[in-house]
């Protein structure tokens, strides 16, 4: 297709899409959009979405389409239903509400107040703009999820998508594109946060003919799936990322690294692949230019070491996924040898906004050091569960509190975690720190991905420790020996102080050999490895102490050292706990004060959550 | 379980249609053979490494490496419990316990009847829902141990 007839579509697409970004939209259409992405589709989003179609079709009903679009970011609600453009929400949607939403929202213009969201504080919030969730964020990585159908390319186009791609092929030089890129501000979302624009530019002096571009989508991080929903909510945007880095470069070919445990994702991408070939987004003279580029997609086999990109590189090319050594890098020989730009699926995402808007835009976004926005996937004991894009230098208070609603249950705030196993636990007197990724390395984190757990205080840190360092060494690929040996040692000493067997000495020698890790470790894996064992001992110590010299555990989760008991004076014999015990290990008539036999407890806790006078502890 | 050597082979044929002998498709080819079998066989790996000209270990190395790759069977009902941090620290780690309590298998094990087996995930991405566990990938979410207790009871009473 030539620029001509792709505008041709925008325009006509972009009419017709009109009421899904415009609320004072004139007409009579409504949409209903209905997340599809992994959360919502768990709690079986595409029944609803057969449900609409099912009443609309029996009972021929015009002007409303239904359609599936990606995340809106508050997966704790979910399945979540929006009707545009009147942008009413409606959370936690189950098949039975559909008929009652088309009876009175789309029939009489009456919402459904039953299924309206509470915010943490109470409120009823008819628009989704009214949230406090979504007040402080800044979307542009994510400003398409929960917009479009991610399969359907004339929606991406619509919004201006491949406008970038267009705009490259046409007005820019390859200087051109990586000047943007490197006056932007853009870095790594990927961990470390290299400059972008550096790493292109280093590729651009490679005289290889064959050069390759890849999508790191490998995203190992436990607890976090940033880069999955922008997979599944807007999959052409990577793809006309990387074409434009594969102008820019030089490269005719390039490679999504994609782990397998992501079926929507890779579904959503071959589907935005194929469409794409059908536009002539990828492929031979793209564009009607004499500009070719294709890519393909990889399966990941569920290895946490092929985040590191070397590894990728390696699993690629059909191997073990062990790191390589560095030098030499990868833009200098990368895949089969040959010079390669390797970014994360977020750092991409930013892409093609940043040449459609300019680099003074996205740089003055952000803070000194780090430009634009991060996204973050907010998880743990928190209320507000879900993706989250702020402008970098937002405070961890911010997010956790204005964002994430605060604590549940009356819990108080223990501990965040950033950057999965290879960043560290941040306290409460950190949380007023701007994050971008300088001041999360200064105490004693790193940005990593973007997983950001939060812990209340019924979590143990030394547990919450030895739970990561397991991580570790079963994902340690044992090239080189600190990381293989020295990760198992870590992880015996932290057993046994969870075991109530630790020694002073032991402290001593956990955070010996976690330097000593830090130091001689091959990857950023090993080196990384125990950010959150050291993290923890500076700011938990007495913790550890506790387990130590006390041989207790103050959060009750380590088991051996601690003993469920009903304290007698509060019981008031409701039976509640004798019934939600799965193990029968509660004795007592109702009305009488219960007692729990320790040779059948399992420690579940089943019962201390379900005591309503919180007499079990 | 007896592997059925001529069944394993004839299959495999089929996968080996798709793909030329370039050592680089060693992966693929293992995703797909998993895919028809469940798992892979001792005799899958070794016809795999014939065909793409390497040898036995080399396929070893790859198959172990990675843990979506496994050479023991499942069972009929298998059950993976999300370790992922954000189910962590929501409790799925009383969930494996319970699961392998009730079970009495361990983890990567299956039931004697080849009816349920236990495998730990590291995040499904589910976070929302957290703590999940599946049972032939269908995800259960906000799981307790009474919750994950009442749906092993429906699953005993299947066939």
């Amino acid at each position: 297709m030539t620029i001509e007839e792709i505008e041709n579509i925008r325009k006509r697409k972009r009419a017709e899409l009109d009421l899904r970004v415009n609320s004072n939209y004139p007409g009579v259409e409504r949409h209903i959009l209905i997340c599809h992405g992994t959360g919502c589709t768990s709690s079986k989003s595409p029944k609803i979405l057969e449900e609409f179609n099912r009443i609309i079709k029996e009972r021929n009903i015009e002007n409303v389409r239904v359609i599936m679009t990606g995340c809106f970011g508050l997966c704790s609600k979910g399945p979540i239903v929006i009707i545009r453009p009147d942008d009413t929400f409606y959370s936690m949607v189950t098949p039975a509400d559909c008929e009652e939403i088309i009876d009175k929202h789309i029939m009489k213009g009456e919402v459904v107040d039953r299924l309206l969201c509470k915010d943490v504080d109470g409120t009823i919030v008819h628009r989704l703009d009214e949230l406090n969730f979504y007040k402080k964020q800044k979307r542009i990585a994510l400003h398409n999820c929960g917009v479009i159908n991610p399969e359907d390319i004339e929606e991406y186009i619509a919004f201006d998508g491949y406008k970038a791609l267009a705009k490259v092929l046409t007005e820019m030089s390859q200087d051109d594109v990586i000047n943007v890129i490197t006056d932007s501000g853009l870095r790594g979302r990927g961990g470390a946060g290299f400059p972008t624009g550096k790493k292109w530019s280093f590729m651009k002096t490679e005289t290889d003919p064959v050069k390759y571009v890849v999508c790191n989508a490998d995203e190992g991080d436990p607890g976090a799936f940033m880069d999955r929903s922008i997979l599944e909510g807007d999959p052409n945007n990577i793809l006309e990322a990387m074409t434009i880095c594969g102008y820019a470069v030089g490269a005719c070919r390039g490679f999504i690294y994609v782990r397998a445990e992501y079926p929507i994702a890779v579904k959503r991408l071959e589907i935005a692949i194929r469409q794409a070939r059908e536009y002539g987004f990828l492929g031979e003279h793209i564009l009607g230019t004499d500009f070719s580029f294709d890519i393909e997609i990889r399966l990941g086999a569920g290895a946490f070491v092929c985040g590191e990109e070397t590894a990728l590189l390696e699993s690629i090319e059909g191997k073990r996924g062990q790191p390589r050594l560095k030098p030499p890098f990868p833009a200098h020989s990368g895949l089969w040898g040959k010079p390669t730009v390797i970014n994360n699926v977020e750092t991409w995402a930013n892409v093609p906004r940043i040449i459609l808007n300019g680099a003074e835009w996205y740089n003055s976004i952000g803070t000194e050091t780090s430009k634009g926005t991060k996204v973050f996937a907010l998880g743990g004991n928190v209320n507000n569960v879900g993706l989250v894009e702020v402008p970098m230098g937002t405070t961890l208070r911010e997010i956790i509190f204005d964002i994430g609603g605060g604590i549940p249950n009356g819990r108080k705030f223990k501990a965040a975690q950033t950057g999965g196993p290879s960043g560290g636990c941040i306290p409460e007197q950190n949380l007023d720190t701007p994050i971008d990724y300088e001041s999360l390395k200064e105490i004693g984190s790193m940005m990593g991905s973007g997983g950001l757990i939060v812990m209340d205080d019924t979590k143990c840190m030394v547990n919450l420790a030895r739970f990561y360092q397991d991580f570790i060494v079963s994902e340690s690929c044992g090239k080189c020996t600190p990381c293989r040996i020295g990760t198992k040692r870590l992880l015996e000493i932290l057993t046994k102080i969870c075991d109530g067997n630790g020694t002073e000495e032991d402290l001593k020698n956990l955070e010996e050999l976690s330097n000593m890790v830090v130091t001689a470790s091959l990857c950023g894996l090993g080196q990384t490895a125990p950010n959150p064992i050291l993290s923890t001992l500076k700011f938990f110590r007495e913790e550890y102490e506790e387990h130590v010299r006390d041989k207790s555990c103050r959060a009750g989760e380590c088991k051996k050292l601690t003993k469920i008991m009903i304290d007698e004076e509060k019981c008031k014999g409701c039976d509640l706990c004798r019934k939600a015990c799965p193990v029968e290990a509660i004795e007592g008539a109702p009305g009488e004060k219960h007692h729990i036999d320790q040779s059948k407890c399992i420690k579940c806790r089943t019962c201390v959550n379900t005591c309503p006078f919180k007499a079990i502890s | 379980m007896e592997e059925n050597k001529e069944k394993i082979d004839s299959d495999l044929q089929e996968v080996f249609g798709k793909y030329t002998r370039d050592k680089d498709n060693l992966i693929k080819v293992l995703e797909e053979a998993q895919s028809k079998f469940g798992y892979l066989p001792q005799r899958a790996m070794e016809d795999i490494a014939e065909y793409l000209q390497m040898s036995l270990a080399e396929v070893y190395g790859v198959v172990s490496f990675y843990s979506r790759f496994t050479t023991t069977p499942k069972g009929k009902y298998n059950i993976s419990i999300c370790l992922g941090t954000a189910c962590f620290v929501k409790g799925s780690q009383a969930i494996l316990d319970r699961a392998k309590e009730r079970l009495k298998i361990e983890e990567g094990g299956m039931t004697p009847d080849g009816k349920f087996s236990i495998d730990t995930v590291r995040c499904v991405g589910a976070c929302g829902l957290a703590p999940v566990f599946m049972i032939n990938g269908e995800v259960y979410g906000k799981a307790t141990v009474k919750k994950f207790d009442e749906v092993i009871d429906e699953y005993m009473n299947k066939e």
